[in-house]
């Protein structure tokens, strides 16, 4: 399904339905459960795969004598949502205007559902892209902004009325199809921008930091959203963000960015259990960064990072087999649970802990159960003293 | 409603008869400031209003000597005058001849540079948009008459496009800043979002940024229309004596005619103005640029 072919082909109604019956089950058997480590993870997807999905090879960028994208491969599976993560400045949004087609790259080839679409304009790609700011166009009804793709492609009116009801259900805008997108909400606008890009049933849904604009709360609820209607419609999908709790709690697969190349491309489990440099491992998730050597739950001196993750640091009023005297510092309430500091001999280590929190000046045990060692940035072993895993 | 207002604030200070004191500080600041702004409306409408009730008086009066408010005596006689002229119809074809296709010419002319000067890096694109001031810049007659040798030379002189050419140079400066500021007003990623769901260039055009940038365009049309409507010294050096506009017949009038005439052709010379204006009045202030995305 293409656009040029959408455009001759005889009008149907929204795919949603077909979709669920053809995509999703087709999705299930090759995305895999966004919390399964064991999938071979890596730019390249398989060579059955290749026809379907995004395919990203050898992507290159110079702006202004600086390397933006160096060399990039990509490869998102058919039906799979795939996050591209990354601070601000990594390239990400770079990666993803190229793919949508308003930057052309140097170098490299973009492959959407079997289509080589390097050469082509956004408006001849088979993909749809979701905006940081909405984008929708404020002189126009939220029923205009959603029906303007397939007016374009000049489906009868009776046809254009049909998808776009469909697909305003879907979002459950339903009630705001003769609005105006300034009369509505942040979260609504956001629905109404998804629409948009969903209504041209795409074979690739393009999303540019899609939450950044809204609060935390609301934040939470658009993203499942988001997710259930990706898995729903079974379509492609990349998110373009920065924001790792986003990336973690909705992708299939997260390619985590940085300085223009991609340090590593697994899925949440895998990221967050065994990172494979320094820069994702404090990136994702939250880390414990000291300098020195690690050995039988003691930390020494050395010239390796050590990397501890909070939860693999226990604390215990008791003295217990593997502990060490410790001295509570501080305390950050976070609600669910607690950030307590924990200063033993050898370290300061910072801990999550749940139940009733130590006061600051208490005295207990504290053990680490678990430690990442990187050497050059890169991990060179993960699992140590894992007695209790 | 500023009349509401009082009422309200006199209730709630005698209700509240204990915060009295407070209150009525409250109301002498209020009281002070009511005055200051009401001296500042009286004093524009003196000078605003003023002209144009003495316009409008003038136009009705027989005679009016000095020491007397009001004219001695009131006549339609001038009105009369001026509707039997047939050189009035005749400049009040012309305007409306003139006026709208320079309006025209200068939107086809000027859009598409304010589009390139809104959206385009090009060499020179600074000096060009400074230059643009250049035919506002120096004093109007010293321009006109180098126009006017230039037009001997070129036969321009007492026709159609001579005219058209000395109007859509006085609306160039509005007909390309204010739309350029207008496109550039346009984000781009409306633009982009436009491409994305399959528009052409062409499309994206008309179908986004045009309809974006329409109030600011609608402003620079009604400027120009009335730059052009109210356009004189240069239309009578070329347009005189074959071609007469309403403000270069006005010129006739008032050397040949009592004040009185001039004063009912002054009104006449508004009423298109005026209209145009309230007609735009909605579209201008529809406010729709700021709506619907988030300006970041």
């Amino acid at each position: 399904m293409s656009m040029p072919s959408d455009a001759v082909s005889p009008p149907r109604p929204l795919s949603h339905g077909r979709a669920m019956a053809e995509r999703s089950t087709e999705a299930t058997d090759v995305a895999p459960a966004s919390d399964v480590a064991d999938v071979a993870d890596g730019g390249a997807g398989s060579a059955a795969q290749e026809a379907g999905g995004l395919q990203v090879r050898g992507l290159s960028k110079v702006l202004g004598g600086r390397t933006i994208i160096d060399n990039l491969d990509l490869s998102v599976r058919e039906g799979e949502l795939v996050s591209l993560l990354g601070p601000s400045g990594c390239g990400k949004t770079t990666t993803l205007r190229m793919i949508a087609g308003f930057l052309a790259p140097d170098t490299g080839t973009i492959a959407v559902a079997g289509q080589d679409v390097a050469h082509l304009g956004a408006e001849k790609r088979p993909s749809a892209m979701v905006f940081q700011n909405y984008a929708l166009w404020p002189h126009m009804t939220v029923f205009k902004n959603v029906a303007f793709p397939l007016k374009l492609r000049k489906l009868p009116k009776v046809d254009i009325a049909r998808r776009v009801d469909a697909v305003l259900e879907l979002v459950n805008l339903l009630h705001h199809r003769d609005s105006r997108p300034g009369r509505i909400s942040g979260g609504e606008q956001q629905r109404v921008a998804l629409a948009r890009a969903l209504v041209q049933e795409p074979d690739l849904l393009l999303l540019d930091e899609p939450l950044s604009n809204l609060d935390a709360k609301l934040r939470v609820k658009v993203r499942e959203d988001i997710r259930e209607i990706q898995q729903r419609l079974g379509i492609t999908t990349l998110i373009v963000t920065h924001d790792q709790d986003e990336a973690l709690s909705i992708s299939d697969r997260i390619a985590v960015m940085n300085a223009g190349r991609i340090e590593q491309y697994s899925t949440p489990g895998e990221l967050y259990a065994r990172p494979r440099t320094e820069f994702v491992a404090t990136f994702i998730g939250s880390l414990n960064r000291i300098e020195g050597s690690y050995r039988d739950g003691v930390l020494g001196s050395g010239s390796d990072v050590v990397g501890i993750r909070p939860e693999d640091v226990a604390f215990s009023a008791t003295a217990l087999p593997g502990y060490r005297p410790a001295t509570v510092e501080r305390i950050v309430p976070r609600g669910h649970f607690s950030e307590v500091y924990l200063r033993r001999d050898d370290a300061l280590l910072r801990s999550y802990l749940g139940g009733v929190a130590p006061a600051p000046g208490d005295r207990g045990y504290a053990r680490i159960s678990k430690a990442m060692i990187f050497r050059n940035g890169l991990l060179v072993s993960g699992t140590e003293a894992t007695a209790d895993q | 409603m500023a009349v509401s207002t009082t009422i309200a604030a006199t209730d709630s200070a005698a209700r509240l008869g204990r915060s009295r004191p407070v209150v009525s500080a409250n109301r002498t600041s209020a009281i002070v400031g009511k005055v200051l702004v009401g001296l500042f409306v009286a004093f524009m409408l003196l000078f605003i209003l003023g002209p144009l009730l003495w316009l409008g008086i003038r136009a009705f009066a027989g005679s009016w000597t000095y020491p007397n408010l009001g004219p001695d005596s009131w006549t339609l006689h001038w009105w009369q005058t001026v509707f039997s002229d047939h050189a009035l119809a005749v400049a009040v074809q012309n305007s409306l001849f003139f006026a709208p296709l320079t309006v025209l010419i200068s939107a086809v002319v000027c859009l598409p540079a304010a589009y390139a000067f809104a959206r385009y890096d090009f060499f020179a694109r600074k000096t060009f948009l400074i230059g643009l001031f250049a035919t506002n810049a120096f004093p109007k007659m010293g321009l006109f008459a180098t126009i006017a040798s230039l037009f001997y030379t070129l036969n321009l002189i007492n026709t159609i496009p001579g005219i058209l050419i000395i109007h859509v140079l006085g609306t160039l400066v509005f007909m390309t800043w204010i739309p350029a500021a207008a496109f550039a007003a346009v984000p781009r990623s409306l633009e982009e979002a436009a491409r994305d769901a399959g528009a052409s260039k062409f499309r994206v055009f008309f179908s986004v940024t045009l309809p974006m940038a329409m109030p600011g365009i609608l402003v620079a049309v009604v400027m120009s229309f009335l730059a052009s409507f109210d356009e004189a010294q240069g239309t009578y050096l070329v347009g005189a004596p074959v071609f007469y506009t309403m403000p270069t017949e006005m010129y006739t009038l008032v050397l040949n005619y009592p004040k009185q005439v001039a004063a009912v052709f002054s009104i006449l010379l508004s009423i298109p103005s005026v209209a145009l204006m309230l007609l735009a009045r909605k579209h201008i202030m529809g406010g729709q640029l700021a709506e619907g995305f988030q300006i970041r």
